[in-house]
């Protein structure tokens, strides 16, 4: 079971890269607030769809 | 988090790139029908076995490949980069990276379908399931999936919307994954422009073809789409996600347990025990994150239920995360080893597949699609009629398949393991368990036929919404560019730092590919790694050459090479299967279904007039039987001089052929087809026969399992 000489550490380096994309998600504030996101992502369009010709929303 | 009061300045303004999107959801439209076109083709020919029109690249191992790798990475996979490339620029705030890359995205992909679907019916094929394509394709993908990465981070970098929503997690996990994966199954070694040997041989090409081949279920077919589910669900009804904080969860959970459930498609093989129970235990544990998604898409709709009977999209969107759930509750039933020791091999597994496949993924992919087509084109759905048509239609299908599947694979499961008290299996000859269950092979051809009526039906509704379309003026829309002003303070440095993560994943996996490519190849290469049954020997120049026909035909389709150790399968087969005899085995073909009988012990089962006529005409032999003919094999020349090639890449990939051996290997291929020809012959076959391919698939069958035969009964050891 050789094979697991490169399948065990590439598991692992994978698991080693999402734990640090947590933490670095967790660091840069990106689950400060879990509220409020799931509102934003409904309101993308209401910064500013700005048609001027026909102000209809996409 | 950063809110847009707070902030000074003038707000950048931009567009959002949806002719890109418009391509990908033309493309998925294409493809989806194709992709069904071809599963209900060779659903018919498992029911009658002429509806192959004994055309060679219409047969069953032909076209199966083709059929898994249309509906995987065609279908689904246009369908992922128009919800991606639609969501990602919506929720950043960002036009896509490169209007460029996008483009070649696009057409790169579809250069790949096209590349599939003129090698794979033609026999051109690694023979790994699910990974067939050979490797200038592989590497064909690898620089398109590179293309959208760059496309993908780029945007992410660029953003104006400093929250990551958890829909874009989601896409991150698909690609970084399917890269890892992808490269690393296809390791391969070229012998010429169209044919390549695995790096890996055995169980060790196993474990990795199902590592691949789990997670390619799981960052494929899964988390992309449950990122799409995250985005258009929410936004279908125009409500927030039931719980934000499950979502972030449901994320991190699925990603930390799935990479790790592949083993539990080689359950009672000879893949070490503990793998297997490690598999084992990470697909039950799947279970709690995967119900925590389908709870938390499903309470979206709270309030809004009457929606699920009026608007198309979110019928559909619904009626997907329902089968998502009775999906990812049977995943983890089935690998727990009792109950994997039933279903696996049988048709079940296909009907677990398809209510991921088709009620999930192309549920899901439908309600996406009804959302987005009139809005991109302007307009508004041509005929919500037909939308509730095509999904009964399609619910009526789908049930009908999983219905038929479920009781074909119980009942031949059964059958396979009957045995009475004195030890003696009760069904002995394997076509009776085949001829029980051909009623529910027609049922499931119906219930598929019945699926691709109804996405005609889409596609229909689709064209005349997209004939009534409006022109429509590019929407340009405005948000605030991320900037000191936008975040708290330091912002400055933390605008430096933007792309580090981005930067950091590139490299880090850069790093992974490149570390354990630099292990992988010595290790593999180096003789120490070979197994030694001194019994177990590499196959002969024409055995090698039969065992490509094998995989060209895709036999590996219909029939497995590994026997369980239960007590019905060795009585009915031989011997267990034990590692040392795959050794020599590039690619492995333990294959994953049992359509027709394994064949690790056929070998000196039958003579060689047995097999002659049965590969001209299975029924000769077998009355009732579904395999197809293979009478083209009996007028193609076998081309003897393309057989040295092979034998050098076997031996640089640790086969000990001798360099005496491959010098002498076109004599010995014809001496050994001549001594079948001369048997042959005995009984008034043509003598030209040992100029044809034929001979040299009979020669592979004849010694399957052989070696292992000679060894004693004590189970070999690894002697090192
Ligand atoms: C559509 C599925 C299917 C495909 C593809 C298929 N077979 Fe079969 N095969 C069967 C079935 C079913 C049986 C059992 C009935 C019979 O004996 O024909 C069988 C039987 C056999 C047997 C006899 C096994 C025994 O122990 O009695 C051999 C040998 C065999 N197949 C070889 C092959 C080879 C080689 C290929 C590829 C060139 C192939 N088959 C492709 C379905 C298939």
């Amino acid at each position: 079971m050789e094979i697991l000489i490169i399948l065990m550490p590439l598991a692992l380096g994978m698991g080693a890269l999402f734990v640090f994309l947590f933490l670095w998600a967790v660091k840069r504030g990106q689950y400060d607030d879990v509220e409020t996101p799931k509102y934003r992502m409904l309101l993308d369009e209401t910064i500013g769809p700005m048609d001027p010709k026909k102000g209809k929303e996409i | 988090m950063s809110s847009n009061q707070m902030r000074t300045g003038k707000p950048e303004t931009f567009t959002y790139d949806d002719e890109i999107v418009k391509k990908f959801v033309i493309a998925t439209l294409l493809w989806g029908a194709v992709a069904l076109l071809l599963g209900v083709t060779i659903a018919f020919q498992l029911a009658e076995w002429r509806f192959n029109f004994e055309i060679p690249w219409l047969t069953f191992g032909r076209l199966r490949p083709l059929h898994t790798n249309a509906a995987i990475f065609a279908f689904c996979g246009n369908a992922i980069f128009a919800g991606i490339y639609y969501s990602h620029q919506r929720l950043l705030k960002s036009r896509l990276f490169s209007d460029v890359l996008s483009k070649v995205h696009f057409w790169g992909w579809q250069l790949i379908i096209v590349s599939a679907a003129l090698t794979l019916p033609f026999g051109i094929t690694t023979g790994k399931e699910y990974a067939e394509l050979e490797w200038p394709i592989d590497i064909l993908i690898t620089v398109i999936w590179v293309v959208f990465a760059v496309n993908f981070f780029g945007t992410i970098i660029r953003r104006r919307e400093r929250h990551i929503y958890v829909a874009i997690w989601f896409y991150i996990a698909t690609i970084i994954t399917v890269a890892v994966l992808h490269i690393v199954n296809s390791l391969e070694f070229p012998v010429s422009f169209t044919k390549s040997y695995s790096l890996y041989a055995g169980v060790q090409d196993a474990l990795v073809q199902w590592w691949y081949g789990h997670n390619a279920v799981a960052f494929f077919l899964t988390t992309p789409f449950l990122g799409l589910m995250y985005y258009f669900i929410p936004k279908a009804v125009n409500r927030p996600v039931y719980s934000y904080r499950l979502s972030i969860i449901h994320f991190w959970s699925l990603v930390f347990i799935y990479i790790w459930a592949g083993p539990h498609h080689l359950l009672y093989t000879t893949l070490p025990e503990w793998a297997q129970t490690l598999g084992m235990v990470f697909s039950v544990m799947l279970w709690m994150p995967s119900w925590g998604g389908m709870i938390n898409g499903l309470m979206t709709l709270r309030g809004v239920w009457n929606k699920v009977r009026t608007e198309p999209s979110v019928r559909f969107m619904a009626t997907a995360v329902t089968f998502y759930g009775m999906a990812t509750f049977e995943g983890p039933l089935l690998s727990i080893k009792s109950v994997n020791a039933i279903a696996h091999f049988t048709d079940w597994i296909p009907g677990h597949v398809h209510s991921g496949t088709i009620g999930w993924n192309y549920m899901l992919i439908s309600g996406i699609l009804f959302y987005l087509v009139p809005k991109l084109w302007n307009t508004e759905l041509y005929s919500k009629k037909l939308a509730h048509q095509q999904f009964w239609l399609a619910t009526f299908g789908l049930v009908l398949y999983i219905v038929s599947m479920w009781v074909a694979g119980i009942t031949q499961s059964l059958m396979w393991r009957a045995m009475d008290d004195a030890g003696r299996l009760i069904y002995p000859n394997f076509i009776e368990t085949v001829i029980k269950i051909v009623p529910m092979y027609w049922v499931r051809a119906i219930g598929g036929t019945s699926v691709l009526i109804s996405f005609i039906i889409m596609m229909y509704n689709f064209y005349r919404t997209i004939k009534q379309a409006s022109v429509k003026e590019e929407t340009i829309y405005e948000a605030y560019a991320l900037d000191a002003s936008s975040i708290e303070a330091h912002a400055s440095a933390h605008r430096k730092l933007e792309g580090v993560p981005m930067i950091f994943s590139v490299l880090s996996l850069i790093a992974i590919l490149v570390g354990s490519g630099i292990e992988i190849i010595p290790s593999l290469l180096a003789d120490k790694y070979i197994v030694k049954v001194s019994a177990i020997k590499p196959y002969t120049p024409l055995e090698l050459h039969g065992r490509d026909i094998y995989i060209k035909e895709g036999c590996y389709t219909c029939h497995s090479q590994t026997v369980r150790p239960m007590a019905h399968e060795v009585v009915r087969y031989g011997k267990a299967s034990n590692a040392a005899e795959f050794v020599y085995d590039h690619p492995f073909q333990w294959g994953s279904k049992r359509t027709g009988p394994d064949l690790a012990r056929a070998g000196g089962k039958y003579p060689h007039m047995w097999h002659y006529k049965h590969f001209w005409d299975p029924r000769e032999m077998t009355a009732g039987s579904i395999m197809p003919r293979y009478h083209w094999l009996f007028d193609q020349k076998l081309p003897y001089t393309g057989i040295p090639a092979k034998m050098r890449v076997m031996q640089k990939l640790g086969v000990p052929y001798t360099d005496q051996q491959i010098a002498s290997s076109i004599d010995d291929a014809k001496a050994q087809a001549k001594t079948i020809a001369d048997e042959l012959a005995q009984s008034g076959v043509p003598a030209k026969l040992a100029e044809m391919e034929i001979v040299s698939l009979i020669a592979y069958i004849q010694r399957l399992g052989i070696d292992y035969g000679s060894v004693p009964d004590e189970p070999a050891q690894e002697e090192k």
